[in-house]
């Protein structure tokens, strides 16, 4: 009878176990820390030779800090500029360095450290965003607190890109080893980073700025949506940030959770190749215009979350403007287009990365594409291998759908060699104009830029990413607006 | 026996090897660039051409394929495109915590199946072993994932007893450990024992009708006594077999449990690096995961002249 003692024992040592586990994930100094989960997780901590939002979304802010940083309404704030000074020619910023900035190293904070950090984004950074720094032509430190930047040309973007990630300041001897180590002067410093995992950060004693509410703060990485939810649900983490499935946020509608839905820099834009194929004459893209039913697809593919914009432009940027009446919703009027562009009945390539929200729009637009004589052969493809060869290098495709989610990038999807194929020469001058005149000629530029896209039907706007988060009621300070790469957690609270 | 191992051990080098072809020939016809992957969409041509060059991925097939093999024969499985990282202690790491995940599971299936499955051919007749034979039969129709579900529903979201995702190392609590351990390994386990609690069964009930338990039986043993002294040992047989099987399946049922369980096994990392096209890591690991596989059927070849003197002198 020795197996069935065998099997006795150990399954009691098992269950003795888990009873002596059971009360592990507890709540003992809870209000002293805080677990968010987020999706997209940081293959290491350098964003200056790696790509993707994870990154800068775990470090800036908190770990990094620029000079300026920009606040959830898309205002440009100072950081670790007091203030700064622009010259008459629009060309030269003198900034003024806040005192006492201490690096997590304990090194001071000096104009060195900045002049070093933004001439290392054009000599030493790989990715790719360090084209923003191009149009820096020289920086002068002339004391320690004060540092002169000269560009190339006035421009009205520069000083927004400088919130971005190329802005992080690193201190001069804090660059060994950014993939493992990152040393900023920011209110937290990241205590353990297990890679694919999680991120541990730990307020400093010694930040310049207001001491942050939450001591402790942790990053978990989810690559499932139900786990993080099922997590929350237990009580294992405190915040969900930017859920990837809306449809799980209808089980969080009790008074023990929040659901908040803000905005984001992402527009979910239905590709045409403007360049080639069907899709080259306009008519037949303002066919499609008229055919797609945005409201009907946002309610469908993305539960209702989200923002009707009908532009490129989010409304936190400055040269907002609500387009979302040029193109109604007129199957009629497009089956006239249709018919009038001769492309009834003809067979066109959607292809469509393999992403959930992108897979459950495709569905619904081919169907409303359908209804007025186009036949949309949808080819899921692979995200973002597949996706980023065939459709966005060799542009093979006519139609597709993505979540842009750069901010202010409309210059980028609609230049002439991006993937979209859009011809820009009616647009080049006056973008050109807008960034150096003054904000308010940079305004109404990036304004009419818009609307000509737009009219030019360019692409379908189909809807503005939401910034989902699902936290537990008592957490405070979770930001509504995802309006720059990072995600701020120095304003986090407990209720 | 030396030459049935000798013949055995040839056997998994050549496995190894084609093994090892085939998954860098998959890799390199799979579309996509994977250093504009590593890059974004952001990538200038420079920068692709610069990671391609640094990571040798501009050269001939035949000779990464050499650079590849020679690495990992001397432990080295190269540097992830994407992490620029060393992919040996990602793989070691992630190995040990899948094989914790693993063994247990497999570990806790045998204990149960072993008594149940000798228990419901013993029990025949009875309605305990009719429904043992039932719940043996529900529990092979339910996929692991769908167990996994289940368990967090009762176990973590309403009951709370245990956490419902994460892993924690047992040095750095042992109670967290177990607590974490408990929801996946069950339902890793529960599927495993169910189908071994049937092989264990008609195991046992092959063996009943032998020659030799009639003959022990006639010397005076009871039922029970003649398959405990004589009838055990050969009822293993098909048994071990059938875990080194079920010990391969579950490594690959680990993928899909580490997801749900946010569990930082060799799954995850593989789905990751898929998800990344991170090929050299994929490629890395998914060796590791043939090797292991053909590690355990090597020693399952190798346990059965031992178990069974019939085979070792057929041999």
């Amino acid at each position: 009878m020795g197996t069935w003692v065998a099997a006795a024992a150990a399954s009691s040592l098992l269950l003795a176990g888990c009873s002596a586990g059971a009360s592990d994930p507890g709540d003992e100094a809870k209000k002293d820390s805080m677990t968010i989960a987020f999706t997209a997780e940081p293959a290491n901590l350098d964003f200056t030779t790696t790509s993707g939002i994870a990154i800068p979304e775990a470090l800036m802010e908190n770990v990094y800090e620029s000079l300026v940083r920009v606040d959830g309404e898309g205002e440009i704030q100072p950081a670790l500029a007091e203030d700064w000074d622009v010259s008459e020619d629009r060309k030269t910023y003198t900034f003024h360095l806040q005192e006492g900035v201490k690096f997590s190293n304990g090194a001071d904070l000096t104009s060195e450290d900045v002049k070093f950090s933004y001439e290392r984004v054009q000599d030493e950074w790989k990715n790719a965003l360090k084209s923003k720094m191009d149009i820096v032509d020289s920086i002068e430190t002339p004391d320690d607190l004060t540092v002169e930047i000269s560009l190339k040309k006035p421009s009205n973007t520069w000083l927004f890109n400088l919130t971005s990630l190329v802005g992080a300041v690193f201190d001069t001897e804090g660059t060994e080893d950014l993939a493992n180590k990152a040393i900023g002067t920011g209110p937290f410093s990241i205590e353990e980073f297990t890679r694919g995992q999680s991120i541990d950060f730990v307020a400093r004693d010694d930040y310049w700025g207001e001491t942050p509410a939450v001591k402790n703060v942790t990053f978990k990485y989810f690559q499932d949506a139900v786990s993080a939810s099922n997590a929350l649900k237990s009580g294992e983490i405190d915040v969900v940030s930017n859920l990837q499935a809306p449809e799980l946020a209808g089980e969080f509608q009790s008074s023990d959770y929040q659901i908040i839905s803000g905005t984001t820099n992402g527009e979910v834009v239905l590709s045409m190749n403007n360049a080639e194929g069907i899709f080259e004459d306009k008519t037949a893209r303002a066919a499609v215009m008229h055919a797609i039913d945005r409201k009907a697809v946002l309610d469908t593919a993305w539960a209702g979350y989200g923002e009707l914009i009908g532009s490129m432009v989010p409304p936190t940027d400055p040269y907002y403007e609500d387009l979302t009446g040029v193109w109604d919703y007129d199957p009629q009027k497009a089956k006239d287009l249709v018919r009038e562009a001769g492309i009834d009945g003809e067979e066109f390539a959607f292809t469509v990365p393999n992403l959930p929200y992108a897979k459950a729009i495709s569905e619904i637009v081919s169907a409303q594409l359908k209804e007025v004589g186009l036949k949309a052969n949808i080819e899921t493809q692979e995200f973002p291998a597949v996706w980023l060869d065939k459709t966005f290098t060799k542009h093979n495709f006519d139609m597709s759908v993505i979540n842009h989610a750069e901010p202010r990038d409309i210059l980028t999807v609609f230049s002439n060699d991006y993937y979209i194929g859009y011809d820009d020469s009616s647009i080049k001058k006056i973008a050109e104009k807008a960034d150096t005149g003054t904000e308010e000629e940079y305004i109404s530029g990036m304004k009419e830029i818009a609307r000509t896209i737009t009219e030019d039907a360019a692409a379908d706007f189909l809807f503005l990413f939401p910034n989902l988060v699902i936290a537990k009621s008592d957490v405070a300070g979770v930001p509504a607006n995802r309006v720059s790469d990072a995600f701020r957690i120095a304003d986090l609270s407990w209720n | 026996m030396i030459s049935y191992v000798a013949n055995r051990a040839l056997q998994f080098a050549l496995a190894l090897l084609v093994a090892s072809v085939l998954v860098f020939a998959l890799m390199s016809i799979l579309p996509g660039n994977a250093a504009q992957v590593a890059l974004g969409t952001n990538a200038t041509p420079e920068a692709v051409a610069a990671l391609e060059a640094r990571y040798g991925l501009n050269q001939p097939p035949l000779i990464r394929y050499v650079s590849w093999v020679g690495g990992m024969l001397t432990g080295n499985f190269g540097t992830s495109y994407v992490t620029g990282a060393a992919i040996t202690p990602v793989i070691v790491g992630s190995v040990q915590v899948t094989g914790i995940l693993v063994i247990t599971a497999i570990v806790l299936a045998i204990v149960i199946a072993v008594p149940l499955g000798t228990f419901a051919a013993l029990e025949q007749r009875n309605w305990i072993g009719v429904t043992i034979s039932a719940l043996s039969q529900i529990g092979i129709a339910v996929p692991n994932f769908l167990a996994a579900i289940i368990l967090v529903i009762v176990f973590s979201l309403t009951l709370g007893w245990f956490p419902s995702q994460g892993w924690m190392a047992p040095v750095e609590g042992l109670g967290g450990f177990l607590s974490r351990l408990v929801l996946p390994v069950v339902s890793l386990a529960l599927v495993q024992a169910a189908i071994l609690t049937r092989y264990m069964r008609s195991a046992v009930l092959d063996v009943m009708r032998e020659d030799y338990i009639r003959t022990a039986r006639a010397k005076g043993l009871t039922r029970t006594k003649a398959l405990f002294v004589h009838g055990l040992r050969n009822a293993a047989i098909p048994v071990i077999t059938v875990a080194g099987v079920q010990l391969a399946t579950l490594l690959v049922g680990a993928v899909i449990i580490e997801q749900i369980f946010v569990i930082p096994g060799i799954g995850s990392e593989l789905v990751r690096a898929v998800a990344n096209r991170d090929l050299v890591t994929v490629q890395g690991i998914v060796m590791v995961l043939v090797l292991l596989v053909l590690i355990i059927n090597f020693i399952v070849d190798v346990l059965y002249p031992i178990v069974d003197p019939r085979i070792r002198n057929a041999s």
